[in-house]
């Protein structure tokens, strides 16, 4: 079984994104630490990459400032080896398909699971294109994580069907970024979801607030905060993991008292 | 070249794009399909190509470059004389018609040079439309001009002020657009470019370049020409000057790409050139990048060449040793564009430039009987005010 199941065992799960770099990988690692210490479930680095056409402005200039300060594919390995000294929960990567492709699909993968990463989320490799990374992800048992979407309807079980590790539901149309409000109906492509298959499903995109991140893991198995903690890191700079320590904290809390 | 379902030429192309596109496109793919055999909808078509934006364009002998040069005699197929100065229009005529049949209301455009972001803004107008264009907001300084003809139509234009702030920045943030509004926008993509079915549409749409260059040269010399060239960004004009010939087996096929300051510098645009394979902008093609995968900050004193990638079909071409693709610098480009403007009386775009310099290399070393054609994309009103600051003369618009 993959190991990403392990973090929707204990209930709703509450996933972090950070983004790897921002604004140094120390600060990355004190932050990851801090978010597990406070009942993150599973983390998603981002691999910063320059043109990132799913983000919003606030994980687009992490991704800037993270490259800025010279980080790189071979550092952010680095960072995971350390990590995984003392870190136990799931941890995958978020990245765009060049990254993996201009390192090499194999070797990337292969050091992937060398450094325990768990799962590979790409947002600009659709269902029709997962073959590109498939095999070599098979290969070094990395779970390819399968993004659904508000628009994707008629593709929705497909797409669920050969979903591996946990589902990627994208709450709301457009890029990352916080959203006052969530519209989507998102209990009824849920409802599709759990019609063809068994793994998990989290909800993404646009939560930020505990009050979002209880109702998205009510209608699902967890939510997922990338942009809210971002901004934390962008305002406390060094010193962000007390403050994403504490708010993740919050938002774990409000996600408990969903189930 | 026909492209498999899946949209790939070779091993380049795809659909590499957010699940919150994929049935966007799928759609697109299949509105094109239906509409591109529909005899309406291409009655339609021809008649704003020829009465709106006046086709055909001329395919003129260049008898003084011809004779200054020495050797091939020159044609050059006028894109310039189109409605809204360039090629541009080819593509967006159709794409407009195409998003009207599928009930769009919106259009939304990425722009380097002002061109394409003109051409859309112009048929957005025509057809009762609403038009949003992305620009990076390097390229809102050096197409002013552009800048306001596209106000002055109607259109909203976006400065975008992300990454290098130039093309590559407004395709993405054109792309991000998309996947926040769907439902009533259609991207009307400028080049050959991004995810399957665009390189295949737009392709279709400027083909009616080589058609009737074709037409137009057995017409006039009764033979096929030996070459025929182009300028090269994401390659929209090169592949609608190629399409038809790329049977032809005698037929040179020349893509020029943007050098910049040298294919030795940092500060150039030539993909094939300098680039290598890789994924973005929803395509698999060559791109300039560094080893990691970052997309570099390319650059070329032309907007419309200024951009990391080429599409896919050009890849393809390149690989299998059909079409060349040759570095051209911003000074050959330059000086290109001033020795057409003495020596024809035509002053180009400083992306058609490019091709012109090439020419100006190639033809003296042919034979008099030999024939090369140059698309010239578009007319280089819009850039003479950068053309005279790069020579030091401070013009003011």
């Amino acid at each position: 079984m993959s190991k990403i199941a392990s973090a929707f065992e204990k209930g709703k799960a509450f996933i972090a994104f950070i983004t790897c770099g921002d604004p140094d990988l120390e600060t990355t690692a004190a932050v990851v630490r801090a978010a597990v210490e406070n009942g993150a479930d599973l983390i998603e680095l981002g691999i910063p990459f320059s043109d990132p056409t799913a983000e919003g402005p606030v994980i687009q200039g992490a991704n800037l400032r993270a490259l800025n300060g010279g980080v790189t594919t071979d550092r952010i390995f680095d960072l995971v080896r350390e990590l995984r000294r003392d870190v136990t929960v799931p941890m995958v990567f978020m990245t765009y398909a060049n990254v993996v492709f201009s390192y090499g699909a194999d070797r990337f993968l292969s050091t992937c699971r060398a450094v325990g990463i768990d799962g590979l989320i790409l947002p600009d490799l659709p269902y029709e294109e997962k073959e590109e990374f498939l095999p070599d992800c098979r290969r070094y048992g990395v779970d390819l994580i399968s993004l659904i979407a508000p628009t994707s309807e008629n593709r929705i079980a497909m797409i669920a069907r050969e979903a591996e590790g946990f589902l990627y539901v994208v709450s709301s149309l457009g890029v990352t970024g916080t959203r006052s409000e969530i519209k989507t109906d998102l209990a009824s492509i849920v409802e599709v979801i759990r019609q063809n298959t068994r793994i998990p499903c989290a909800i993404g995109f646009g939560i930020s607030t505990p009050e979002q991140a209880k109702a998205m893991a009510g209608l699902s198995d967890g939510a997922i905060v990338g942009s809210a903690i971002v901004k934390l890191i962008e305002k406390y700079g060094k010193d962000a993991a007390a403050p994403v320590g504490e708010y993740v904290r919050r938002m774990k809390e409000a996600i408990r008292s969903a189930e | 070249m026909m492209t498999n379902p899946k949209g790939r030429f070779g091993v380049h192309g795809g659909q590499y794009i957010p699940e919150t596109l994929m049935n966007a496109v799928i759609e697109l793919e299949e509105a094109y399909e239906h509409f591109k055999n529909d005899p309406e909808f291409n009655r339609e078509l021809q008649q704003l190509l020829n009465e709106y934006a006046g086709r055909p364009s001329r395919l003129y002998y260049a008898e003084k470059m011809t004779r200054d040069l020495g050797g091939a005699k020159i044609y050059l197929k006028r894109e310039d004389l189109n409605h809204t100065g360039a090629h541009k229009i080819n593509n967006v005529l159709g794409q407009a018609l195409l998003a009207k049949k599928m009930g769009k209301t919106r259009l939304i455009a990425e722009t380097g040079a002002g061109q394409h972001g003109v051409a859309t803004a112009t048929a957005a107008a025509l057809m009762g439309m609403e038009c949003v264009v992305f620009m990076g907001e390097e390229d809102t300084i050096r197409q002013a001009l552009n800048v306001y003809r596209m106000r002055l139509l109607g259109a909203e234009v976006r400065p975008v002020k992300t990454g290098t702030a130039t093309l590559k920045d407004a395709v993405s943030e054109a792309m991000r657009e998309w996947t926040s509004r769907i439902a009533d926008t259609h991207y009307c993509l400028g080049s050959c470019m991004g995810p399957h079915p665009f390189p295949t549409i737009v392709r279709d749409f400027q083909s009616v370049i080589s058609r009737e260059i074709k037409e137009q040269i057995l017409e006039k010399e009764g033979k096929l020409p030996d070459v025929v060239m182009a300028c090269v960004g994401g390659g929209s004009n090169a592949i609608g000057t190629f399409y038809h010939f790329i049977g032809d087996e005698g037929v040179r096929l020349i893509g020029c790409e943007a050098a910049g300051r040298g294919i030795d510098t940092f500060e150039t645009a030539a993909t094939m050139n300098t680039g290598k394979i890789g994924i973005f902008h929803g395509m698999k093609s060559y791109f300039c990048q560094d080893e990691y995968g970052q997309i570099a900050p390319v650059y070329s004193i032309s907007a419309g060449l200024d951009y990391p990638g080429v599409g896919p079909e050009h890849a393809h071409l390149h690989d299998i040793g059909r079409a060349e693709y040759v570095p051209v610098t911003d000074d050959e480009a330059v000086n290109a564009f001033e020795y057409l403007s003495k020596t024809e009386g035509i002053i180009p775009a400083i992306e058609s430039a490019h091709a012109v310099a090439h020419a100006m290399k190639i033809a003296p070393t042919m034979e008099k009987d030999q024939i090369v054609v140059i698309t010239l994309s578009g007319r280089g009103d819009k850039d003479c005010a950068a053309i005279a600051r790069y020579r030091g003369e401070d013009i003011h618009e």
